[in-house]
């Protein structure tokens, strides 16, 4: 894992969020989502101060952390694609949009594009079957996505 | 709401809220203020009314108008046409049956008298931000009837009586719960509500929280009551954003209006609740890994006994239950045990939310009584298989449950006969396959599913799985032996008796019931190598047709393997034994040369 150095004013940012918690381990969790919220990822040297502050071994913070597919520990593009893969997007022929989005931005599910602008992720199901297949560019929503879209869809954000 | 002579209804649950119906909401806001109407029609945003295929909704109080992909334009039509000259739009009605429509959305067949409103009473109908309307429909009544008038173990008995079961999957009776966690004594107890929804294709649980969040805050303080806890936990995904906001939102109105916090209804009894957020991890479905996830550790299950209703949260007896369980409560306590137990079957009572997903004309969410046939569903309610194909499966249970066929059409649908017939209830989820479905790839699909989400504690499963997800996919690729169908079914046995939590035990059933019900299907594959439905792309060929191929040579300059042979201007032929199937030619082939067989 690369080394980062952290700035210290994020540092100190990440101590009042663990703070606001008690410094609780119990809330190891919502801190984790907090901590996100601001990094946009999960590096190593995150969860080391986080298990400071929490008083817990950095294991057990690590243990959580690559438990669960909301936390990521590289970094995301500037807009994250994201593909539903639940069943209802997957019967109606989100596959193909995924191997479309595969071949166009040329990257693998959890890689981001050399510029750092697009990464691919899939999600199981945001519960909005009604539109699926659905694809999401950061918190937009776009439904009933056909291969044929997918170009489009990244043209939309290729000059932003 | 008697101030307003009318009321605009938009339906601002996910899928409409990604079909963009906030600005639907606003347009008609601004139209309605460039009329001066703003003092007499009022516009509110509501939770999913469950015609989610259709969507974005606007239906129109009093007389019941409802609006189909309504879209931001369409504002000033509905305000000057429906409201200023009282004509319907008829453009914007439910295609198919414009001239039933009319006046009642009793009348579309996807609101046909099949259904039933229990656990969504309020979804669609009252504004999910405004706790005043809930009061107004009734809300908190029950709460304020269980502590001024009836004891703990009186209101346990109603739930028993009624015969309401846990929506959330296992179907444990629900009052037997409360009783359990109640006799347990501690000087702390916690009542959790499960709102973590993992079967993807599931959507239930989202809309009664986003749609009537209080009803489930009501029913989570009268557990309290019952169980002796008070304090309220719920577990939710950090998926469901919109979901969230409204719990919080309601949870807030609860406080400021004394009915959570202390000395509730002035009867001593004092309850609050708090959030928690999931992180995406499908086992913490499951009720004590979920305990687990709150305490801020990995989502992995434990062994069971102990049940959480004597050990739970911190150690404490805790009593969980699936949303929509709650959901039903309020409504046992007003209407009484016995008015739930004349509605469903023998042994389920009640109704049942379920997502209607997949290849079918009416997607949403639809609600009905316990013993309503899986024909009734999928062709009354649900309009029938997309494009007038021809069905083939509805899976029901998600990844822990199976795929049933035409045979099971006309099984009523209740916890028992789903099991019997190798599916189960599961949370709710129902999607719809046509013909064009391979069934091989469906398991393979759940399967992978499971690989995924496997917490990787018992090698049974971790290992098991992962084994099943590479023959399915063997047999996918055509590379498949009849000593692998043997293979699958032992090792599905296998995974199912020795797994230490529901996931494992049931993450074999979607190859169990597609072996049970598809078992040609299997064959086909192994034996002729052969994809009836069209879709394993290992099995299929690309060809040239002969007779169409005008030899112009795009398809051979753009295949990436030099696969493509054959003089300019004559027939060209794809050498199969190079080609990787990438299907490049037949996208360049202006004249539908290439064929896939
Ligand atoms: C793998 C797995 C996933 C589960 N996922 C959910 C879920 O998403 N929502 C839910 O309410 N119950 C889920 N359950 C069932 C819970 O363990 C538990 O039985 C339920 O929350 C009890 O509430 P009920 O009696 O009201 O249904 C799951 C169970 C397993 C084994
Ligand atoms: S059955 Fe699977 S999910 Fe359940 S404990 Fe074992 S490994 Fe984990
Ligand atoms: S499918 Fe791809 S590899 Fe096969 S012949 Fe066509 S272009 Fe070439």
């Amino acid at each position: 894992m690369a080394v980062i150095k952290l700035p210290e004013s994020k540092v100190q940012q990440l101590k009042d969020i663990c703070k606001s918690f008690n410094n609780d381990k119990g809330e190891l969790i919502n801190v984790l989502h907090k901590a996100q919220e601001i990094f946009g990822y999960l590096p190593a040297e995150v969860q080391e101060v986080v298990a400071k502050e929490l008083n817990i071994s950095i294991a057990q913070v690590y243990g959580v952390v690559s438990f669960y597919s909301f936390f990521s520990m590289v970094p995301k593009g500037r807009f994250p694609v994201s593909i539903c893969l639940g069943t209802a997007c997957y019967v109606r022929g989100a596959e193909k949009v995924l191997d479309e989005f595969r071949k166009q931005l040329n990257i693998q599910v959890g890689e981001s594009t050399p510029d750092g602008r697009f990464s691919l992720s899939c999600l199981r199901c945001v519960g909005a079957c009604g539109l699926a297949p659905v694809v999401m560019v950061g918190e937009k929503v776009y439904g009933r996505v056909a291969p044929e879209d997918v170009k489009g869809i990244i043209n939309e954000y290729a000059n932003l | 709401m008697a101030k307003y002579r009318m009321h605009l209804l938009v339906c601002d649950g996910t899928t409409c809220h990604a079909s963009q119906s906030e600005s639907v909401k606003n347009a008609l806001q601004d139209c309605l203020e460039l009329n001066n109407l703003e003092n007499e029609v009022k516009v509110v945003s509501t939770g999913c009314f469950g015609y989610c295929e259709k969507g974005p909704i606007v239906k129109v109080l009093p007389d019941n108008t409802l609006y189909v992909k309504v879209k931001p334009g369409d504002a000033e039509e509905i305000v000057k046409e429906h409201i200023l000259n009282g004509q319907i739009v008829k453009r914007l009605l439910p295609t198919e049956s414009v001239a039933q429509v009319y006046a009642s959305e009793g009348k579309t067949p996807f609101f046909d008298k099949k259904q039933i409103r229990i656990a969504l009473r309020n979804c669609g109908f009252i504004d999910p931000e405004n706790i005043e309307e809930y009061i107004a429909h009734d809300g908190y009544q029950a709460l304020c009837k269980c502590l001024t008038e009836y004891t703990p173990q009186q209101v346990i008995d109603i739930i028993k009586r009624s015969g309401l079961r846990g929506r959330g999957g296992g179907g444990f009776p629900t009052g037997l719960k409360w009783e359990i966690t109640a006799k347990v004594k501690s000087d702390q107890k916690y009542v959790i509500c499960n709102a973590d929804e993992g079967d993807p294709g599931a959507f239930m649980d989202r809309s009664i929280m986003e749609g009537d969040p209080h009803s489930v805050i009501e029913a989570m303080a009268i557990n309290g009551y019952c169980t002796g806890a008070n304090k309220g936990l719920v577990y939710i995904r950090a998926e469901y954003p919109l979901a969230v906001k409204r719990l919080k939102v309601a949870i807030d109105q609860a406080r400021a209006y004394g009915l959570l916090g202390k000395n509730i209804f002035n009867s001593g009894f004092d309850f609050d609740i708090e959030l928690r957020y999931g992180a995406g991890a499908f086992v913490c479905g499951e009720e004590t890994a979920l305990i687990h996830s709150m305490e801020g550790k990995r989502g992995e299950p434990t062994f069971k006994p102990p049940f959480p209703s004597e050990h739970g949260y911190l150690g404490k007896p805790s009593n969980v239950n699936n949303v929509e369980t709650y959901a039903n409560v309020p409504v046992i306590i007003n209407k009484g045990a016995d008015w739930f137990a004349s509605i469903g079957t023998e042994k389920s009572k009640g109704s049942k939310v379920f997502a209607l997903a997949g290849k079918i004309n009416n997607v949403g969410l639809i609600e009905v009584p316990m013993g309503t046939t899986l024909r009734d569903v999928i062709f009354k309610i649900g309009g029938g298989i997309k494009g007038g194909k021809e069905f083939k499966a509805v899976q029901t249970g998600g990844p822990s449950g199976g795929c049933l066929t035409s045979h099971h059409l006309d099984t009523p649908i209740d916890y028992d006969n789903l099991i019997a017939a190798g599916s189960m209830m599961g949370s709710g989820g129902m999607i719809v396959m046509d013909e064009d479905d391979c069934m091989v790839s469906i398991a393979k699909f759940y399967l992978g599913f499971t690989v995924d989400e496997s917490c990787g504690k018992c090698s049974p499963c971790r290992i098991g799985n992962k084994r099943l997800y590479e023959i399915l996919d063997k047999i996918t690729k055509g590379e498949g032996t009849m000593e692998d169908l043997t293979k699958l079914r032992n090792l599905s046995e296998v995974i199912k008796d020795t797994s230490l939590c529901g996931l494992g035990q049931t993450s074999p059933n979607p190859v169990l019931s597609t072996l049970d019900n598809f078992w040609e299907e299997y064959v086909e594959h192994v034996v002729d190598k052969k994809c009836r439905a069209g879709s394993c792309k290992g099995l299929m060929k690309y060809i040239i047709d002969a007779e169409a191929c005008t030899g112009c040579t795009a398809c051979a300059r753009a295949c990436p393997v030099n696969a493509i042979s054959g003089e300019r201007k004559g027939p060209h032929f794809i050498n199969q034994e190079i080609c990787i199937k990438c299907g490049t030619c037949m996208e360049k082939c202006k004249f539908n040369a290439v064929l896939l067989q």
